[in-house]
């Protein structure tokens, strides 16, 4: 798909550099696998492909998330605690909540769990967006705070401790928590899937809805936007909690993979969700970027760290290389963006 | 063509006096050609402006005669010898400084710390910042404003941030000052002290470059005129020799007229502003119990200078600000609780004054500008109808006379004028009832600005109500068929297309000083 926008912008002004530069997450990509094909025969293998990406799955759906915000020109640091806040919520959903009051305890079915930990996500993302567009905290300081607070919540919810057992009970109906993690559709593991219908969802939302023209707009000139009657804090909350939602989303994944929820699970994925917005070209002041690029910049980080275990090669040189990729990316966006904005 | 000196003849007549010139000089960006082999001569001591519209090359020029930009071919000068300048620092060491038209001050800030930024004087104990103070203040009482060195520049008004940047520029012993615009922002007094300034300072030697819209205002201080028309140089002439039917007719080669009232019906009241007050941030007002009618069929303008609250009024009508008192009513309807969008689904449209901060998205496409207050009319059920808004795009493009390659061009890639007919474009495709523009000339050459006044005709014969402010007397009086005056708030006079200049620069609080 990147392949077709650079040719075709490269026919009318044809460039190899140019080329190279707009479509240069996708070459990255490209270039990786055929590295990491070349030094081991274990890399380029549909069996590998499919464990690699359902991998990535997580900090995909993080990273679309982080694209909306960033489209709008703020970024949304909590998506790593918010992760770790819901799986905790469905594990003590999954485990049974005690409802004193009652004298129960409520076993909730799998989808009844899924919808609830959502509905925690998208309210916290809310939060953000509240605190974002009402009271004009900036955006890097609203979720810092909420980043803290959604990880304080989280290891008093277990006291620092993990729930192992999200299997459920046959006689209580709750089975089937590990079908997000574990099953396949066509060969395919469902994290994939979920992955690919919010991409396309996303895109879709982008290209062809009003509101992806008002979050392109507000990111571009906030004060154009709305002067031209674009609702602008509407559409900062709704980046926001959609962030959540899809934290939620990713937070279910995880813990349907590892079968346990942790209230440390998902630090520093804040961090890679944004590597990935960045890496697919995206500008951090808002404005421009695409599900596309960011969906590559997920797929590049995921690919090049697994190639790197899978050479062997220590995880502190994955870390070395994440960042050399990261600085990387930026640079070459503003090769881009300072080009094309320079204009008399 | 008789009377003055045309294209053809190439150079000044007085050639030993120039300073700094330009000899063939073009420059191309891919196939755009911006300028064509353009000869200028800058003259010791002397102002020479530069007359041309948007687009003309002036911008370039001037970037190029500074450092900031180098030449695809020809030479620069510089007392007789050619020289070739990497950025704008070594320009800058040789005597040549510029001010922009954007200012380009740190408003956090003091004055001393702006006017020293990037060239601090150092003392023993690092910073020399009594030295700095003390330059600053004489800065100051030579350019006759009384601003302390240590205010931060952002609580300075527009007007004194311009002589923060003049102060600057005078700060480096300049002997060639480029001014790109200096008075957009200034009121009369503050224009004065600038043309004294200028005086001052071309009685010392040195050269100033002036480029301005306001041709009246540059008339009175220059001593050459250089004309540019589409990157070419096509008259040149000293200040004895022209006038400003020359000038115009140079800059656009053909007649200019910036129209008449439209012979149109004037209907009911469409817009009814009644007793509106706007308050600052600290609670004073700026406007004040303010009463407007403006019926469909009718063009209002409101003259005033800067301050008189002429934004604050349309904004508040906008939905922007609120307003502490008072109504805003629409076709019958108050409207004064809605927000900016359910106010131009109702037919209230505001063109706001600054186009590059209120009006355009720069990381969208011409299209995408054009579209945007408008995406609930292509929108079918969930998803955006590409068609549809290709035709409204194509539509509005066609309508106000957009000079592009198409609507997937980036909008930074038009002129100012051009840029300014996608903003009201864009508003024009709300079909609004009433559209009020802020200013909607400012930035612009007189060829747009007489399109941009046909449109308001046009509009205006369909029924259209329009509501326009200015701060330039001449463009009161053309197609508006009622003027108010406004200062301080108030709208201190009301005038028929009849009126005189002088009578309504009386009312607007200005001096009428030859």
């Amino acid at each position: 798909m990147s392949a077709t926008t650079a040719t075709a912008s490269g026919a009318r002004d044809f460039s190899i550099g140019r080329l190279l530069l707009e479509g240069r997450a996708f070459f990255a990509l490209i270039a990786i696998i055929a590295v990491f094909s070349f030094l081991s025969p274990n890399y380029f293998t549909l069996s590998n492909l499919l464990i690699m990406s359902s991998q990535v799955a997580i900090y995909g759906i993080l990273s679309i998330g982080m694209l909306l915000v960033i489209l709008n020109g703020g970024i949304d640091l909590s998506v790593g605690s918010i992760l770790a806040l819901c799986g905790v919520c469905a594990g003590a959903m999954m485990q049974g909540l005690e409802l004193p009051w009652a004298g129960v305890i409520l076993y909730m079915p799998v989808w009844a769990v899924v919808v609830l930990t959502v509905a925690v996500g998208a309210l916290v993302g809310a939060l953000n967006g509240v605190l974002v567009a009402f009271f004009k905290v900036p955006p890097f300081v609203a979720t810092l705070g909420v980043m803290y607070v959604a990880r304080g919540v989280a290891l008093l919810m277990t006291n620092g401790l993990t729930y192992n057992n999200l299997r459920g009970t046959e006689a209580l109906g709750n089975t089937g928590f590990n079908w997000l993690g574990f099953n396949r559709i066509g060969g395919v593991p469902i994290s994939v899937i979920v992955l690919a219908v919010v991409a396309v969802l996303a895109g879709l939302m982008l290209s062809r809805s009003s509101f992806g023209r008002w979050l392109y707009a507000s990111g571009g000139n906030e004060r154009a936007a709305e002067l031209s009657g674009v609702p602008v804090r509407r559409v900062k909350i709704t980046v926001y909690t959609i962030s959540g939602a899809l934290a939620a989303i990713a937070g279910l994944v995880l813990a349907s993979q590892l079968t346990s929820a942790g209230p440390t699970a998902g630090t520093t994925y804040e961090l890679t969700a944004i590597a990935a917005v960045v890496i697919g070209g995206a500008a951090l002041t808002g404005g421009r970027g695409g599900v596309r690029g960011t969906m590559l910049g997920a797929f590049v980080i995921g690919f090049l760290s697994a190639g790197l275990v899978i050479i062997g090669i220590s995880s502190y040189w994955q870390t070395v290389f994440t960042g050399a990729v990261i600085v990387l990316a930026v640079l070459m966006n503003s090769i881009q963006y300072g080009r094309g904005g320079r204009k008399s | 063509m008789s009377g003055p000196m045309t294209a053809q003849t190439q150079g000044a007549p007085d050639a030993r006096d120039v300073v700094l010139a330009a000899r063939n000089v073009a420059k191309s960006y891919g196939s755009v050609h911006a300028l064509k082999g353009v000869n200028f001569d800058i003259h010791r001591g002397q102002v020479t402006t530069l007359f041309g519209e948007n687009g003309a090359g002036k911008s370039t020029l001037m970037k190029i005669l500074s450092g900031v930009i180098q030449p695809t071919t020809g030479d620069i000068i510089l007392d007789g010898r050619p020289v070739s300048f990497a950025n704008a620092n070594e320009a800058r060491d040789r005597g040549i400084s510029i001010i922009h038209q954007e200012l380009s001050l740190a408003p956090n800030l003091s004055v001393r710390d702006n006017i020293f930024m990037g060239r601090e004087l150092r003392g023993p104990l690092g910073v020399d910042f009594a030295e700095e103070e003390r330059q600053t203040r004489r800065l100051m009482e030579e350019l006759e404003e009384e601003i302390d060195p240590l205010t931060p520049v952002e609580e300075l008004r527009l007007g004194q941030q311009q002589i923060v940047e003049i102060a600057r520029a005078l700060s480096v012993d300049s002997r060639i000052l480029i001014m790109d615009e200096p008075t957009s922002a200034l009121s009369a007094s503050e224009v004065e002290v600038l043309f004294k300034v200028i005086r001052d300072l071309t009685a010392k030697g040195v050269s100033i470059v002036y480029i301005s819209h306001h041709l009246e205002e540059a008339l009175t201080i220059t001593d050459h005129a250089v004309v540019l028309r589409d990157g070419a140089m096509t008259a040149y002439a000293p200040r004895s020799d022209i006038d400003l039917d020359w000038i115009v007719r140079n800059m656009v080669g053909e007649n200019y007229d910036l129209g008449s009232p439209p012979d149109s019906d004037r209907r009911d009241v469409a817009l009814s502003i009644r007793n509106l007050s706007v308050p600052d941030a600290t609670g004073k007002d700026l406007v004040r119990g303010l009463s407007l009618d403006v019926r469909a069929g009718e063009i209002v303008c409101i003259y005033g200078l800067m301050g008189a609250g002429r934004t604050e009024l349309l904004e508040t009508c906008a939905g922007r600000l609120r307003a502490t008192g008072g109504q805003i009513v629409l076709e019958g309807q108050e409207v004064s609780h809605l927000s900016i969008a359910e106010r131009i689904s109702r037919g209230l449209a505001l063109v706001p004054e600054d186009r590059q901060r209120d009006g355009l998205v720069q990381t969208m496409s011409v299209g995408q500008n054009l579209s945007l207050a408008s995406i609930a009319s292509f929108t079918r059920g969930l998803f955006t109808s590409t068609g549809a808004e290709k035709k409204l795009i194509e539509d509005s493009i066609r309508t106000v006379t957009v000079k592009t390659s198409g609507g997937g061009a980036p909008i930074g890639s038009l002129s100012g004028g051009n840029q300014q007919k996608v903003v009201i474009g864009k508003m024009l495709a709300t079909k609004p009832r009433v559209i009020m523009l802020d200013e909607p000339s400012r930035g612009i050459d007189i060829g747009a600005k007489a399109e941009v006044f046909r449109l308001l005709a046009d509009g205006a014969r369909r029924g259209l109500a329009v509501l326009y402010s200015t701060s330039e007397v001449s463009e009161c009086l053309s197609i508006a068929h009622r003027i108010v005056v406004m200062h301080k708030g108030r709208i201190t006079a009301e005038f028929d297309s009849t009126v005189t200049k002088e009578k309504i620069m009386a009312a607007s609080g200005e001096s009428v000083a030859a």
